[in-house]
């Protein structure tokens, strides 16, 4: 294989994103009007080619392009849950988009470069891919957040995740901007061969690694960045919320994992207890203001910046054990909580008018399969055994008690009791409630009822049988040896 | 102190007044031009710190800043133009439907 082929090996899924992207936005200018549906198949297609593309990244797991990139296991991984997500998004966007009267080629364009810049975060052996990767899949989401353009709690959400985000990416740059002025190099790789060799880090790199903290503190929505989120989510198209509380939610966390382990990982003194401050303040942050929350949109906002919480708990393990756990808990958080959002899409009605807990009364009886599904998803965010949950909240719990962190694993138990409160108020919410008004849910569509299946059998699939994700988590947390 | 010193710290008040700029500012396009401020400080920062340690890759970093940044700044003045024109205000503390 010649060098420039290998490289383009390594970012084949990127490549795929985009090429498919760029198709749809023009055929979007060719197409008549009445056949713009093709362009959602065209997207679905795309974003399976991505997935597929992966097991090409797989060929030729190295550096490439100079070491800009890398592909490893731990790139393939999160490679393939984003493009897992991107498909899952599609399919259960198509009935609202349609409803709601929103272009669908557009949609489906931007939908796959934000996936394509979620995985160059993933791969990124640099800080200047880190910051393209992470710009490519923010523009695409500030413009996806304000797609329903006539609504002004759209526009609302835009304005606040650009103007936040923007803000975001600059504290990230200047800490970027910080490092390579200690060590004239942003190459993580070359990083953390300068700690491995016992440089101390001085108060320009502590600077530099602070600041870009913060950066992605606010593109992971933790605490105290995570302010953002509850308007952001509420205010964006429910299936974009579904997207933003996972698939961005798990390239940040790719990101800072792979600078803070992979860059700062031999002087991992230095953010220890930045993130463990951030870990407990995010957990109790997100389920406290969650109680209080009657949208349900808003609610399972608050519950993600919980689960971001969760997922600092593990990393600050700083052990192999502890990034397995994370991106097992990745997986399942994000399938599960996708499955939920589509739920809340699939019964908002047009215009998104019934998204209040008290709307969902009778969902039990009235939609027996959607309501059990709904179920499914809220026990696994609570950790209910049997679901996948429980053993992702297993995993990290036992990897912070391997780390002599009994006092997060403490947190970490106490946080999901009270998440308990305000999942399992809505699971009675739709069996033990009459409506006030009686109303009829609309039928369940294949697309709808597509992803509410597949994310159900995972959450119960990994749940009953962990083995195979739990291996392949394994072998990417092996990455950073 | 030499010149790239210098910069540095000229690059850190900039950064300094677009966060001042951006808290305090009300005005939508006043807090994205105070962002856009910052997004030049860096490009400041990354080019002294390229003339310290004689190395071209912090240069193109900054060409890299300048692409994405107008990028951004295309589809951020399209969300402010739909602001203000589904609400007639450029005033941040008037978008305000969604609670904080």
């Amino acid at each position: 294989m010649t060098p420039a082929l290998a490289d383009a090996y390594s970012l084949a899924p990127v490549i795929t994103a985009c090429g498919f992207g760029i198709l749809i936005i023009v055929g979007d200018a060719f197409l008549p009007r009445g056949g713009k549906s093709l362009l959602a198949r065209i997207g679905v297609v795309g974003a399976l080619a991505s997935l597929a593309a992966v097991t090409l990244a797989s060929r030729h797991t190295d550096d490439a392009y100079s070491g800009l990139i890398r592909t490893d296991a731990f790139s393939l991984f999160l490679e393939s849950l984003i493009f897992v997500i991107t498909v899952l998004v599609m399919l259960g966007s198509y009935d609202y988009l349609v409803r709601e009267g929103l272009p669908l080629g557009e949609y489906h364009a931007l939908l796959l470069f934000a996936a394509s810049g979620m995985a160059v975060m993933a791969s990124a052996n640099e800080l200047l891919t880190a910051f393209v990767g992470l710009e490519i899949s923010s523009i695409a989401s500030y413009v996806l957040a304000g797609y329903r353009r006539t609504a002004s709690k759209s526009n609302e959400s835009a304005l606040k995740y650009f103007l936040l985000g923007s803000f975001a990416t600059a504290f990230f740059l200047y800490g970027a901007a910080m490092v390579y002025g200690a060590t004239g190099t942003t190459r993580l790789d070359v990083l953390r061969e300068m700690f491995v060799a016992g440089r101390a880090p001085g108060p320009l790199m502590l600077l530099g690694c602070a600041m870009i903290l913060v950066g992605l503190g606010f593109k992971a929505a933790v605490a105290p960045f995570q302010v953002w989120t509850p308007d952001v989510y509420e205010g964006a198209p429910t299936p974009v919320t579904a997207l933003f509380a996972s698939g961005p939610k798990a390239a940040a966390f790719a990101l800072l994992v792979r600078i803070l382990v992979t860059g700062f990982g031999a002087a991992n003194a230095t953010w220890f207890w930045a993130i463990w401050v951030s870990a407990v303040l995010t957990m109790f942050i997100g389920n406290l203001a969650a109680l209080t929350q009657n949208n349900v949109k808003r609610m399972l906002a608050y519950s993600s910046i919980a689960h971001a919480g969760y997922l600092l708990v593990a990393l600050a393990a700083r052990s192999e054990i502890g990034i397995a756990a994370l991106l097992y808990y990745l997986v399942v958080y994000a399938l599960v909580t996708l499955g939920a959002f589509t739920i809340i899409t699939h019964l908002g009605e047009p215009g998104e008018r019934r998204l209040e807990i008290d709307a969902y009364a009778g969902l039990g009886t009235r939609q027996p399969f959607t309501a059990f599904c709904m179920t499914i998803f809220l026990l696994s965010l609570l950790g209910l055994p049997i679901t996948a949950g429980f053993l992702g909240k297993f995993y990290i719990f036992d990897s912070a008690l391997k780390a002599q962190l009994p006092g997060l694993a403490v947190m970490l138990a106490m946080n999901s009791v009270i998440g308990a409160y305000y999942y399992l108020r809505l699971v009675r919410v739709m069996y033990f409630t009459e409506p006030e008004q009686e109303w009829t849910p609309e039928p369940v569509t294949a697309g709808v009822g597509a992803v509410m299946f597949l994310t159900a059998v995972a959450a119960l699939g990994f749940g009953l049988f962990p083995g195979p994700l739990m291996t392949f988590a394994t072998i990417s947390a092996q990455s950073f040896r | 102190m030499d010149l790239a010193a210098d910069c540095v710290v000229l690059s850190a008040i900039l950064f300094g007044l677009g966060v001042v700029g951006f808290v305090f500012k009300r005005n939508i396009i006043t807090i994205f031009m105070s962002i856009e401020l910052m997004l030049n400080a860096v490009n400041l920062a990354f080019v002294a710190f390229s003339r310290q340690w004689h190395d071209l890759s912090g240069q193109v970093f900054v060409f890299f800043v300048i692409v994405v940044a107008a990028a951004e700044a295309a589809v951020g003045m399209a969300i402010i133009v739909l602001i203000a024109r589904n609400r007639h205000s450029l005033n941040v503390e008037r978008v305000n439907l969604l609670k904080l």
